[in-house]
C-alpha cells in the first residue's frame, strides 16, 4: 500500500482554494483513492461540496459544548460524504473574538491522538484559510503533518503577491521540517495570458505549474447545489480538468523548496506581461493639486 | 568602614564578569557599580530596567505578578479575579502576608484565589462570556464585595478578549466598580511595568469615582500610599501618624478598601512609603488634585524620626508637637532595645538584594543597631531609585541591579557579609555556605517591621538570625583538629 500523503492548499483569501480543493479531491474519490479533507478555517466551508450540507459541525464547536477536546470521540467529528470522502473542520471563533489559530492547532493533535491518519488513507488535504497569518495556520505544514503545498493563484497581481509569500513561509518551515512546493495550481480568472504568467512565476519560484483550471460557469452551478462538478455532471468537460489534475498530483514528484523572489523582480514580471505599469517615480507622493500645479506650469 | 577599598571592588567586578561570554558581559558591566558620593546622578554609574539576559537566573517576577501581587491584591474588599489559566492565580494565591482585618469569604477576599480556569476551548472562542458569568457568580456568591478587578494573564492580550467592554457592562448590571487591568505576564522587563499598568487603571476606573461629592474633611487628612500591610507594617506605621495628630483616610494597598481609595483625592498628603511600585499614583493625584506627595521611611528609629518631623513641617504646630510627642513617648523603647542588640549586633555587616524600596530604605535600620550595609542592589529599580540608594550607601560600597545567581553568589563569598537580607529563592543557598539570611520580602514570616513596634521586631529576629547557635557548628567533630591545624599553618 502506498504512503499516505498529506498536501495542504494555501492561496489569497477568495482565489477558490476550497471549491478547488473539493473538486479534486472528488476527482481523486472517483479514481478510487481514499482521501480525508482538513478543513483549517473557522469559517468551516471546506467541506460543504462533499458532504452536501450549509456547514459541517466542527472539532472546536463540539469540545466547547461537551466542555474540552479530550471529551470527544473521533466519530463525532468525522463525517463522511461523496466517494468515501472523510470530511473533518477544526472549527473556531466568530470573527473578533478568541485565537482561530490556536483552534486549528488543537484540532489537528485532536485528529492525530485520535488516530484519523488511519493507514487506509491515501490523500489528506488541509485547506487552510488565506494565509500564513499566524503559528496556527503553519501548523498543517509542521513536522510530520503535510509534506506538498499546492498554491492555488491567478493571474491577478494580489494572487500573486500572496503566492510568493507563501512561497517564503514554506522556506522556513522547509528547512526545518520536510515540507515541499508541489505547483502552483491557477485557477484562471480569464486574465490575459494567464497561463503564460503562471508559468513564468512557477519557474522563478522553481516550482511547476501543475494544472490550468479554466474559468467555467458549472461550477458555480454546482456550487450553488452544493456539490462538486464531478458529482453534479460528471460528464462536464470541467469534470475532466479537475480528473487531469487529479492525475497530475497523484503522478507528481517535483517536490521543491521554493525560491521566491524579491518585490523587485516579482513587479518586473508583473511589467512585463502587462498587468503592472512602468511605476513613475516623479509622480510619488504628489497630491492632485501639486500636481495640477506642475501641468500648467 | 566597608571590607575591600574602591580599587578592591571595581577589581572584584571586572572578576566576576569574566566568565561571561563577551555580549553577556558588555551588557552586565553596566548593572553593576561602585558607590561614589561625588556622583550625582546614578544613571552615569548603573544601569537597571532592562531586559534581564537568558539564562543568568534572574529572580525577576511579570507583570500580572506586580499589578495582582503587589498593587490591587491587598484591597481586601475586592475580588480579583486572576483571568487566565489557573496557575497565576493559585500559585500566588496568599503568598505576600498582606494582613487585612475581616471575614474572609464575606466581606473580605485577601487569601481567596478566583481565577476564570481558562481551557482550550476559551482561547480559541476568546473568554469574554466565561468571564461576565464569572462576574455574574462572583455577585451572587460574594455580595458584600465592593468591586472588583479583572487581572489579565498572558493569553488574554495574546486573544484580544475585550475585557474592557464586558466590565463597563458588568459594572451597570452590578452597580459596582468593575476594573478591567491589562497586566499581560509578557509585558514589561520586570513587575515594575505591572504596577505602572495597575497604577493607571486606579487613575481611570476609580480615583474620580467620588469627586464632587460630600466628604467630612479635616486639616489633618492624609493617605498612606505604597504599605503593604506585609506581616501589619501599615498598622505599625499608622499607630505613629494617628498618635501624632493626623487622621489616615486610606491605606495603599494593604489592608485597603475601594472606598478609602476613592476618598484619596480629598486629603491634604500623600505619604509614598513603597516610590517605586506607587510614585505614578501620586504623581497624578498631585497634578489633577494639587495634592503634595513626600517620601518618608519608617524602618529604624533615626529614620522614623526624620520622616516624622518632614511630615510634621506639612502641617500646624499642633503636629509639629505631637510629633515631637510620639519621638519622646517611644525614645525609651528605642534605648531599650539598641540597649539590648547593639553590643550583640554592632560591627556587623549586611548584604541585601531586594525588591521595591528596601534595598535603601532598611539601611537605616540596620545602622542604628550598629550594623552596616555594603552591599545592595534591587530586582526591579529604575534610575530614580538608585539616585536615592546611592545617597544612603557608604562610599565604595557595592551596587548591583538585577543581580544574577552567580554575581550575587560571588560576591557574598568575596565581601563575607555577616548576613545576607533578600528571599527564598537565595535563602538556603546562603544558609548552605554557612552565612544567615534573612528574608527581607516577607520578614521570613515575621513581622511588622515598620514603625517603632516593627523595630523592636527586626531587632530581635537580625540577632536570631546572627546569634543562632547553628553557625559555629558548621564544621564537623572529625575535621575540628584538621580545620584548626590548617588555620595555623595560614
Amino acid at each position: 500500500m502506498a504512503k499516505l500523503r498529506q498536501c495542504a492548499i494555501y492561496g489569497k483569501g477568495g482565489i477558490g482554494k476550497s471549491t478547488t480543493t473539493q473538486n479534486l479531491v472528488a476527482a481523486l474519490a472517483e479514481a478510487g483513492k481514499k482521501v480525508m479533507i482538513v478543513g483549517c478555517d473557522p469559517k468551516a466551508d471546506s467541506t460543504r461540496l462533499i458532504l452536501h450540507s450549509k456547514a459541517q459541525t466542527t472539532v472546536m464547536h463540539l469540545a466547547a459544548e461537551s466542555g474540552s477536546v479530550e471529551d470527544l470521540e473521533l466519530e463525532d467529528v468525522l463525517s463522511v460524504g461523496f466517494g468515501g470522502v472523510k470530511c473533518v473542520e477544526s472549527g473556531g471563533p466568530e470573527p473578533g473574538v478568541g485565537c482561530a489559530g490556536r483552534g486549528v492547532i488543537t484540532a489537528i493533535n485532536f485528529l492525530e491522538e485520535e488516530g484519523a491518519y488511519d493507514d487506509a488513507l491515501d490523500f489528506v488535504f488541509y485547506d487552510v484559510l488565506g494565509d500564513v497569518v499566524c503559528g496556527g495556520f503553519a501548523m498543517p505544514i509542521r513536522e510530520n503533518k503535510a509534506q506538498e503545498i499546492y498554491i492555488v493563484c491567478s493571474g491577478e497581481m494580489m494572487a500573486m503577491y500572496a503566492a510568493n509569500n507563501i512561497a517564503k513561509g514554506i522556506v522556513k518551515y522547509a528547512n526545518s521540517g520536510g515540507v515541499r512546493l508541489g505547483g502552483l495550481i491557477c485557477n484562471s480568472r480569464n486574465t490575459d495570458r494567464e497561463d503564460d504568467l503562471i508559468v513564468a512565476l512557477a519557474e522563478r519560484l522553481g516550482t511547476q505549474m501543475i494544472h490550468f483550471v479554466p474559468r467555467d460557469n458549472v461550477v458555480q452551478h454546482a456550487e450553488i447545489r452544493r456539490m462538486t462538478v464531478i458529482e453534479y455532471d460528471p460528464k462536464a468537460k470541467q469534470a475532466d480538468e479537475y480528473r487531469a489534475l487529479a492525475q497530475k498530483i497523484i503522478a507528481n514528484t517535483k517536490l521543491v523548496i521554493p525560491t521566491p523572489v524579491e518585490m523587485e523582480e516579482l513587479e518586473d514580471l508583473l511589467m512585463e506581461f502587462g498587468i503592472m505599469e512602468q511605476e513613475d517615480e516623479s509622480i510619488i507622493g504628489k497630491t492632485a493639486a501639486e500636481l495640477a500645479a506642475e501641468l500648467a506650469a | 568602614m566597608t571590607t575591600l577599598s574602591r580599587a578592591e571592588t571595581e577589581a572584584l567586578i571586572a572578576e566576576v564578569l569574566e566568565v561571561y561570554p563577551e555580549k553577556a558581559k558588555k551588557d552586565r558591566a553596566k548593572h553593576l557599580a561602585v558607590n561614589d558620593h561625588s556622583v550625582e546622578q546614578s544613571k552615569k554609574c548603573i544601569t537597571s530596567n532592562r531586559k534581564s539576559l537568558p539564562g543568568v537566573m534572574t529572580i525577576r517576577g511579570c507583570a500580572y505578578a506586580g499589578s495582582k501581587g503587589v498593587v490591587w491584591g491587598p484591597i481586601k474588599d475586592m475580588v480579583h479575579i486572576s483571568h487566565g489559566p489557573v496557575g497565576c492565580g493559585q500559585y500566588s494565591r496568599a503568598g505576600r502576608r498582606n494582613y487585612y482585618v475581616g471575614t474572609t469569604g464575606v466581606d473580605s477576599f485577601g487569601t481567596m484565589n478566583f481565577t476564570s480556569d481558562f481551557q482550550e476551548k476559551d482561547i480559541v472562542f476568546g473568554g469574554d462570556k466565561k468571564l461576565s458569568k464569572l462576574i455574574e457568580e462572583v455577585e451572587l456568591l460574594f455580595p458584600l464585595a465592593r468591586g472588583i478587578s479583572v487581572q489579565s494573564e498572558c493569553p488574554i492580550g495574546l486573544i484580544g478578549d475585550d475585557i474592557e467592554a464586558v466590565s463597563k457592562k458588568a459594572a451597570a448590571a452590578t452597580g459596582k466598580p468593575v476594573i478591567p487591568v491589562r497586566c499581560e505576564g509578557f509585558r514589561g522587563v520586570s513587575q515594575s511595568l505591572g504596577h505602572h499598568i495597575a497604577n493607571d487603571a486606579i487613575r481611570d476606573w476609580v480615583l474620580d469615582q467620588r469627586d464632587g461629592q460630600e466628604f467630612a474633611a479635616t486639616p489633618y487628612d492624609v493617605a498612606i500610599i505604597g504599605d503593604y500591610n506585609i506581616g501589619g507594617d501599615a498598622w505599625a506605621s499608622r499607630i505613629l501618624l494617628e498618635e501624632m495628630g493626623l487622621r489616615v483616610v486610606a491605606q495603599w494597598s494593604g489592608d485597603g478598601t475601594l472606598a478609602e481609595m476613592m476618598n484619596t483625592p480629598k486629603v491634604k498628603l500623600n505619604l509614598l512609603h513603597c516610590y517605586r511600585s506607587m510614585n505614578y499614583i501620586s504623581r497624578h493625584m498631585e497634578e489633577k488634585y494639587g495634592i503634595p506627595w513626600m517620601e518618608y521611611n519608617f524602618f529604624g528609629p533615626t529614620k522614623i524620626i526624620e520622616s516624622l518631623r518632614n511630615i510634621a513641617a506639612f502641617f500646624d504646630d499642633r503636629i509639629k508637637e505631637g510629633a515631637e510627642r510620639v519621638i519622646a513617648r517611644y525614645q525609651p523603647m528605642v534605648d531599650e532595645i539598641t540597649a539590648k542588640y547593639k553590643p550583640r549586633l554592632a560591627g556587623k555587616k549586611v548584604m541585601l538584594y531586594v525588591g521595591g524600596l528596601r534595598p535603601r530604605h532598611v539601611i537605616g535600620a540596620y545602622e542604628d543597631l550598629g550594623m552596616e550595609v555594603i552591599g545592595t542592589g534591587y530586582e526591579f529599580a529604575h534610575n530614580d531609585d538608585y539616585d536615592r540608594t546611592m545617597k544612603e550607601m557608604g562610599d565604595a560600597t557595592l551596587l548591583y541591579d538585577d543581580v544574577t545567581g552567580f554575581e550575587l553568589e560571588e560576591f557574598v563569598k568575596r565581601l563575607k557579609p555577616d548576613l545576607v537580607g533578600s528571599g527564598i529563592k537565595e535563602k538556603y543557598i546562603f544558609q548552605k555556605m554557612g552565612i544567615p539570611l534573612r528574608q527581607m520580602h516577607s520578614w521570613d514570616y515575621s513581622g511588622p517591621y515598620h514603625g517603632y513596634d516593627g523595630f523592636a521586631i527586626f531587632a530581635r529576629d537580625m540577632d536570631i538570625a546572627l546569634s543562632n547557635p547553628v553557625w559555629s557548628k558548621l564544621v564537623p567533630p572529625w575535621q575540628q583538629g584538621v580545620v584548626a591545624e590548617a588555620q595555623k599553618a595560614a
